[in-house]
């Protein structure tokens, strides 16, 4: 004799288990999960915030500001023209 | 005046951009090619049933998900190098290409996101068939992630469907279906692809051809070659086709580029293709130097087919490219220059114009800009020599290419009549050949792209935007830094992907 099924978890919640489940089972894979937070955590917080500034973005707060700028290299970095002034 | 430009910051930004690109495509081809192979795997192992198409299946995914582990964000340090180093190139283009670019990130993020965790974690815990479906949609969603970012580099070097806008200094969308469906782009992306399938093709023989030499897992190994010497023969094949159709486009759109990667300084008619030479390095487009050194063979006729789709077409060399070719109707970069100058000049006067309120001149200026805004770019050359590519390098970088993949389809040939015939175990010579194939696919993959970008100098954006322009004001100081500190991220990257990588090979698929 069999008792009642037991009731079908959500699926929000089976989802969850499955995901939890999946990443204890991996063996390989928390090696590779180390790399891949090491590395982001080089790439975003170490050379993109100390090293890769968005040039323009953090020039010239406006996007008008930006096109003046832009417009200016282009116009004044051809032959014959007035040299642009050098960054950093 | 741009001689007063730092054109050591240029050359470094670009060494940069070059070592970053070259690194992340260690990675792309592998992820785009062995998913759809993985995908067949999965798909004989659920038809058949069979255990040990499983733990082939789960073995191969295991390599995949190490390279995509290691790969990835590897192509978030190219975004970061277009703000910081590209600035004025980042700018002008942010409308072409920020907002599909970004739309296809999160659509290929959630698409990976979803069956990437289904196809590793869903053996036994979801239906075989939901669980194969995930394995397809991985490999469609890898694929499709590389769509608009290979859009993206056929529009640099083919620019349709964009009208440059003198306010914003922007290269504004026209018409998207022309950026998106242009055949370069087509080609670019198809190309990409189906190379991609015969790297990774390449990628599963390298490692069954050294089990077969171990006489390890040897049924696992005859097996995964039968189906990647398949699918790699097919993909080769449609790589050469494919090929033919993108140097048929170039010749087209970049005469320059295809003149340099044949080292074709004279328009020649019935112009022949370099079977074989050794190309003189220091040869200039003004002297009268020998091109090749030494011996050197052509086909006759080959390249005006490749370029004209007609033996007897005319095509145009470095010379007639670089000064003009009245009889053939050919335009050099030094009319073009002209052109480019009165462009930039206009540009500069609408400029002045609008800013003294003046409307009518700042019209008839831009009116003048319209005339001559085709050939912007040139107008920022100072010499026409400039518009020659580096000729040497895009030679050999393009015969090493078409060498190598004249030669992969004989390879995959190979293994399929001996793996026919039942005797591809005894065949040491091929098994050791083929154990670095997956190195040959990588030299002539980054040897392609070196083709189409090393080509396409001094442009980034094909005839209007020169990269002495496209750059960012800094100094090389700056640039030479992070050049270095990626050096050194990147080669411990490396060591450690193949480290973990030979690591799960010598274990086998036993363990997994």
């Amino acid at each position: 004799m069999t008792g009642p099924a037991a009731p079908q978890p959500r699926l929000a919640t089976r989802v969850y288990r499955f995901y939890r489940d999946g990443f204890r089972q991996m063996t390989v894979g928390r090696t590779l999960w180390k790399i891949i937070l090491i590395k982001l955590f080089i790439l975003f917080a170490v050379l993109k915030f100390f090293f890769f500034p968005d040039f323009l973005a953090t020039k010239f707060p406006t996007d008008t500001q930006r096109a003046d700028y832009v417009i200016e290299q282009l116009t004044q970095s051809a032959p014959g023209s007035t040299p642009p002034v050098k960054g950093e | 005046m741009i001689e007063n430009l730092d054109l050591g910051m240029v050359n470094w930004a670009r060494a940069q951009f070059a070592l970053t690109a070259m690194y992340h495509w260690l990675f792309v081809p592998l992820t785009l090619g062995i998913t759809w192979i993985i995908a067949f795997y999965h798909t004989i192992y659920v038809r058949t049933g069979s255990e040990e198409w499983k733990r082939l299946t789960k073995f191969w995914m295991k390599l995949f998900g190490i390279n995509f582990a290691i790969g990835v964000a590897t192509g978030i340090i190219m975004e970061f190098e277009f703000g910081t180093n590209w600035s004025n190139y980042s700018w002008m283009v942010g409308d072409i290409f920020g907002a599909p670019l970004a739309v296809e990130g999160i659509i290929a993020f959630f698409l990976e996101a979803t069956f990437f965790a289904v196809m590793f974690f869903g053996w036994n815990r979801v239906s075989k068939g939901f669980h194969l479906f995930s394995t397809w949609m991985v490999a469609a969603g890898s694929n499709l992630s590389a769509v608009w970012i290979l859009v993206a580099n056929a529009w640099m070097q083919y620019p349709v469907g964009q009208a440059f806008n003198p306010d914003t200094a922007r290269f504004e969308m026209q018409n998207f279906f022309e950026i998106a469906f242009s055949p370069y782009a087509v080609n670019k992306f198809t190309h990409a692809t189906s190379s991609s399938m015969l790297m990774a093709a390449f990628f599963v023989i390298s490692i069954s051809s050294w089990y077969l030499l171990r006489g390890r897992h040897v049924l696992m190994a005859k097996r995964s070659i039968v189906v990647a010497a398949s699918l790699g023969l097919l993909a080769s094949i449609f790589t050469i086709f494919n090929g033919d159709e993108s140097a048929y486009e170039i010749a087209q759109v970049q005469p320059m580029k295809l003149a340099a990667f044949e080292g074709l300084y004279e328009g020649q008619t019935n112009a022949g293709l370099v079977a074989f030479g050794l190309i003189n390095r220091d040869k200039k487009v003004y002297d009268t130097q020998e091109p090749f050194t030494g011996f050197h063979l052509h086909i006759p006729g080959v390249l005006s087919l490749m370029a004209n789709r007609s033996f007897g077409s005319f095509v145009p060399g470095m010379k007639d490219l670089v000064y003009g070719n009245a009889e053939h109707n050919v335009l050099g970069a030094v009319q073009k220059m002209e052109r480019g100058k009165k462009a930039v000049a206009s540009l500069d006067a609408y400029k002045q114009a609008k800013k003294a309120g003046d409307k009518t001149g700042a019209e008839v200026q831009l009116a003048a800009f319209n005339t001559h805004k085709e050939f912007l770019g040139y107008g920022y050359l100072k010499k026409p020599e400039e518009a020659v590519p580096p000729v040497a390098l895009s030679f050999n970088a393009f015969h090493v290419m078409v060498f190598l993949g004249l030669l992969f389809p004989l390879i995959f040939i190979g293994y399929l009549y001996f793996s026919a015939k039942g005797t591809l175990a005894e065949k040491k010579w091929l098994l050791g050949l083929g154990t670095i194939t997956y190195i040959l696919g990588m030299i002539a993959s980054q040897a392609g792209w070196i083709v189409a970008e090393v080509g396409r100098q001094p442009w980034s954006i094909q005839g209007l935007l020169p990269v002495s322009i496209a750059r960012t004001n800094l100094t090389t100081g700056t640039v030479q830094t992070t050049f270095f500190v990626f050096l050194v991220l990147f080669t411990l990257l490396l060591i450690a992907e193949i480290s973990i990588m030979v690591k799960q090979i010598n274990i086998g698929p036993e363990e997994n």
